[in-house]
């Protein structure tokens, strides 16, 4: 499977393909349906749309930590994690719009009934952020970011395990976050993360081919096609 | 004040698969039919083409096709001693939303129910005795046997376009189909799919175990296909975006596929979307429905729908909220025992091993809704109910549906969550596990059950519904049955790591991984009127010239996923309104 950069290649920033109904796989659409393609800043000049600086810090210190760079694979930030996280924090998913958010709640329920705190997903990171960045200054002196490596693990395991506490309505904030990463590494890469498709590479999924007639009954035999995203792009 | 609208001669709510049929076949009888649907318009193009509908973050985990909770919801507690919280965002369920319901975003599979699953109780009376059936348990036969149902599921089977394999055919037991199913009186109408690389596996370790595999009956085409509306199905190629996504190579069976463009040119017959239906109006002798009001969202105004008759077709939850709220039939009240609405809400109990091999490529994202390969052995009239100390049977299958990596990756246990470990994982594990599923029944109780909410009202102002369900230890002993059966055929495929996944005694029902859309019962059907809303035409008792649709009316669920109950019974009662009650409006028993 190819890692290689198309160095010709601008992925569509919030464009969706509009032509053609039916087609058998995406490598038969003409390249030239996608056009008008904004450009793909590299991560260190991405301007956030909801995110302030010190929550961007925080969400660029936590997400290298949640998916390292080094070794195997892309780490969340050459996978432009980031990126995603903004963009759906600034989004409808940020405002919680498809859910259910009118009172009375309670956000100390048994977890397993649920989402129940009154705040959307954008407002328990920004709260959520500035607990934790309150608790890494009282502790190390501090914020997050600034941390070492191995105390921002121990802070993230705090906080996944429940011995950093958040007050009840930000409980979630752990789950969101390590959720959004993971979504944000293997999501199109029309939503800003999973850059040149580098997550699908790394793992072998085909992204948006969607087409596998002759293959289903192949037996044992890894599928050699790289991925195709929605806008067409290629690996 | 609300607008009047002129009469129509039949009202449906809701224009999933149900009033999709209700329509087609109502309107062959020259009625004047409106169907009223809450959500907004859908068809293939352009709703699912490709590529944008092989979007896993939009369809797959954000729910485009969904409910929206803020729109509509429930509420949901585990005991009658706890408070009910809303279901505030999707998750152990998926009610559908807009033209085609869940009946875009299903996986296909289409069962018939055993011919003992509809006289469950007299069954396990008269071979187990009475006393296998635990106290709290409310153990019902449907109204309705097996050879009623049979011309129906046979219909409806040949408007979705089943590929399957009959195992029962007038009697004579077919090898290759499953040898335990009830008697078809013809073939199903499409060959099997091709089998991927985990269920050919699967079927060759059951059959090595003297078990009996057959392919899953799913409404996924696997030739070109044409129903006897003159409707066009092509054939499937394992796209792996199937449930959760509408089909954008009209291969999987839905409404939009199989019905409605050959509905919609039916000059009697109209749909409005945006339109949510509040109540079911009553005459002052609550015996006969005068129509319904509903909020026409695009008008921003309540408008009163006269009509002869009343369908109610939307997703189970919503007609029995719809029949609380309108007052049809007594509120069940679990203390006293007494009242039919919302009595028997039941749900299904699956399980699940999953199996990792170092060196097997799964290529996982190749898959259908309905892929893979089944063991009956274990169902419904195959166990004995006083030796096992359960009432109830499950299917095991496996079959990739799809690969999509953020809500489909299966790492071994122990594996990190997140950090160079979880990556590491993914990146060794991806495409080289295989999954074996039990799908079983889930018998009704008298503490689990659906009324309105004391508290949580709906953008309406209406109550909104509750619903008070938790895992019960029948279904449970029933699960960790299947779980020793299943652990045997997994260990006799040597994978390096297995994981089991079952229910274990205890159990509390937890809201948020998605577990099954499979939520029934709630309106039973029966022949009892103090133990069921609807008489076996589904129509309600109380007010003759209603009738409900869906699985609400189950008394208690199947082993089986319901659609193709739900079809069968919706052309039973279009069958019962064509043939009997057209012609004398009356209650039919």
């Amino acid at each position: 499977m190819s890692d290689q950069p198309l160095s010709d290649w601008k992925p569509t920033r919030r464009q969706f393909l509009t032509a053609t109904a039916i087609s058998t796989a995406i490598g038969a659409l003409p390249l030239q349906l996608y056009a008008a393609q904004s450009a793909v800043v590299p991560l260190d000049q991405y301007k956030p749309e909801f995110l302030n600086e010190a929550e961007w810090a925080f969400v660029m210190a936590a997400t290298a930590r949640l998916i390292p760079s080094g070794g195997n694979g892309p780490g969340a930030h050459e996978a432009h994690v980031p990126v995603f996280i903004d963009r759906q924090l600034a989004g409808k998913y940020g405002e919680a719009s498809d859910w259910y958010m009118e009172g009375p709640h309670d956000p100390s329920a048994d977890p397993a009934l649920g989402y129940q705190t009154p705040l959307t997903p954008a407002q328990i990171y920004r709260q959520g952020i500035k607990e934790i960045n309150t608790w890494c200054t009282n502790k190390h002196g501090k914020q997050f970011a600034e941390l070492e490596p191995a105390q921002q693990d121990d802070v993230l395991t705090g906080l996944q395990k429940g011995d950093v506490k958040l007050p009840a309505e930000l409980r979630d904030f752990f789950t969101l976050l390590l959720g959004n990463t993971k979504e944000g590494y293997f999501a199109d890469p029309m939503y800003g993360g999973n850059h040149k498709m580098l997550a699908w590479s790394y793992i072998g999924f085909p992204g948006a081919r969607a087409s596998f007639k002759e293959w289903a009954d192949q037996y044992n035999v890894a599928y050699p096609l790289g991925p195709v995203s929605i806008s067409g792009e290629r690996a | 004040m609300a607008r009047k609208d002129p009469k129509k001669d039949v009202v449906i709510v809701g224009l999933g698969w149900t009033g999709a049929i209700l329509g087609m076949e109502l309107a062959q009888e020259g009625l004047e039919i409106l169907a009223l649907e809450r959500g907004e318009d859908r068809d293939t193009v352009p709703d699912f083409k490709y590529p944008n509908i092989a979007d896993e973050l939009k369809y797959g985990v954000r729910y485009d096709l969904m409910q929206r909770p803020s729109a509509s919801t429930l509420t949901i507690r585990r005991t009658l001693d706890e408070t009910a919280l809303p279901y505030r965002q999707l998750g152990s369920f998926l009610p559908g939303n807009g033209v085609g319901g869940a009946g875009i975003h299903w996986n296909g599979h289409t069962w018939r129910p055993q011919p003992e699953e509809l006289r469950l109780r007299s069954y396990t009376i008269e071979r187990f005795g009475k006393q296998t059936i635990p106290e709290d348990m409310l153990l019902e036969d449907y109204p309705v046997s097996y050879e009623d149902l049979e011309p129906h599921l046979d219909r409806f089977e040949h408007v979705a376009g089943i590929s399957g394999q009959a195992g029962n055919l007038r009697g004579k037991i077919i090898p290759g189909g499953n040898p335990f199913e009830g008697a078809r009186s013809r073939d199903l109408p499409l060959p099997p799919m091709p089998q991927t690389y985990d269920a050919n596996l699967f079927a060759e370790a059951a059959k090595a175990m003297g078990y009996h595999p057959f392919p899953r009956p799913g409404s996924i085409a696997s030739k070109s296909y044409v129903n006897e509306y003159g409707m066009q199905m092509g054939p499937c190629n394992f796209c792996g975006f199937c449930e959760r996504f509408g089909c954008y190579n009209y291969s999987k069976g839905s409404p939009q596929v199989c019905i409605l463009d050959a509905l919609k040119r039916k000059p009697n017959f109209s749909y409005k979307t945006d339109s949510e239906v509040l109540r079911v109006e009553l005459a002052p002798d609550k015996k006969t429905a005068t129509g319904v009001s509903y909020f026409d969202h695009k008008a921003g105004e309540e408008v009163f729908q006269p009509a002869d008759l009343v369908i109610l077709c939307a997703y189970s939850l919503h007609n029995v909220h719809l029949l609380l709220l309108s007052g049809i039939g007594q509120p069940y009240d679990p203390v006293t025992g007494e009242g039919v609405t919302g009595r028997g809400y039941a749900y299904q109990m699956n399980g699940g091993v999953k199996l990792f091999f170092k060196d097997k490529h799964f290529n996982p994202f190749i898959g259908t809704g309905s892929n893979g390969m089944v063991i009956d052995d274990f169902g419904m009239n195959q166990i004995d109910y006083a030796r096992e100390g359960f009432i109830g049977g499950s299917y095991i299958s496996t079959g990739t549906t799809n690969g999509q990596p953020i809500r489909s990756m299966s790492l071994p246990p122990g594996s990190p969550a997140w950090g160079q470990g979880w990556k590491d994982a993914v990146g060794e594990w991806y495409g080289h596990s295989m999954s074996i599923g039990s799908h079983g029944s889930c018998m009704s109780y008298r503490n689990c059950y659906l009324d309105l909410d004391p508290t949580y009202k709906d953008r309406f102002g209406r109550p909104m519904m509750r619903m008070t369900f938790n895992w019960n230890e029948n279904d449970i002993r029933m699960t960790q049955f299947m779980r020793v059966k299943m652990e045997e055929i997994a260990k006799s495929l040597n994978p390096d790591i297995m994981q089991s996944s079952f229910k274990k005694s205890g159990a509390m029902y937890d809201v948020r991984p998605y577990q099954t859309t499979h939520n029934v019962g709630g309106n039973a059907m029966g022949a009892d009127p103090k133990k069921s809303v609807l008489n076996r035409y589904l129509q309600a008792h109380d007010v003759h010239n209603v009738f409900v649709m869906g699985a609400g009316a189950f008394p208690q669920n199947l082993e089986y996923n319901p659609t193709g109950m739900v079809g069968g019974l919706a052309y039973w009662a279009a069958h019962a309104l064509r043939t009997d009650y057209l012609r004398q409006p009356r209650s039919l028993v």
